[in-house]
């Protein structure tokens, strides 16, 4: 987990220039760290490529839309990751 | 190619769907509106054009790769270099390679040369969304079959 966090944590910081201590596993990205879809597709491009994953972000954001999920589940960091790492794992399988 | 209305393929010479890349090729004019303002007396091909060709060229590949089923939006263009200077009649050979197919974006590199010498090249990323509507997608169906699209490619890929 920590692991995940520090590459995720490390892409955004690189991507969206946003100082690396201000970014935390409880952080939103998009309410507390202010990052756009645009910026979102770079850090998710860099995501998939650092895990070997393809985030599966039309079907999250399709979840979203239809209120069956909240921004919360996927775009707060810790649970980000619990999300990559259970890609990487279903990958590996 | 007709600046004015943003054709600027002529034509794709070759999609491989198993390679994720595509071939096309078009000839700048010698007559365009857009000359007699760039330059006046010195017509070059604009270099945002340039980035256009390049952005049709790769948005071709995606739609080929998605089998007329989704429309690649332009979203960013990186690294973008205009390395020479194109005058009227300069017959450019495109290419475009697929980097990476994300979940409703796709990220491509693509390139320009003209008789072996490059002339441009970027990394291109695109929204990949469904068709808003079917009207659109024929209109998409109508250029394709202009600019020779090689829909055999996509059956036999």
């Amino acid at each position: 987990m920590s692991s995940t966090f520090d590459t995720v944590a490390n892409i955004i910081a690189e991507t969206c220039d946003i100082p690396r201590d201000t970014i935390k596993p409880e952080s939103h990205a998009i309410e507390d760290l202010g990052i756009d879809s645009l910026d979102f597709l770079d850090i998710a491009f860099a995501i998939d490529k650092a895990f070997g994953i393809k985030l599966p972000l039309e079907q999250w954001t399709q979840e979203v839309n239809d209120g069956k999920a909240t921004t919360e589940q996927y775009f707060v960091l810790e649970n980000l990751c619990t999300r990559i790492d259970g890609l990487v794992a279903t990958k590996g399988a | 190619m007709q600046l004015e209305y943003f054709q600027l393929i002529d034509r794709i010479v070759e999609l491989d769907v198993d390679a994720w890349t595509i071939r096309a090729e078009a000839t700048v004019p010698y007559q365009s509106t857009i000359f007699e303002g760039h330059f006046p007396g010195r017509p070059l091909m604009p270099g945002v054009l340039l980035i256009e060709s390049m952005a049709q060229t790769a948005g071709w590949l995606v739609i080929g790769l998605t089998r007329f089923e989704r429309m690649p939006f332009l979203a960013a263009v990186k690294d973008a270099k205009l390395r020479t200077f194109v005058e009227p009649g300069t017959c450019l050979n495109l290419t475009a390679k697929l980097l990476h197919d994300g979940s409703g974006y796709a990220v491509t590199k693509a390139a320009v040369k003209a008789a072996g010498k490059a002339i441009c090249d970027a990394e291109i990323t695109f929204r990949v969304l469904p068709f808003p509507d079917q009207s659109f997608r024929h209109a998409m169906e109508e250029t394709a079959s202009r600019i020779a699209f090689p829909t055999q490619a996509l059956a036999d890929g």
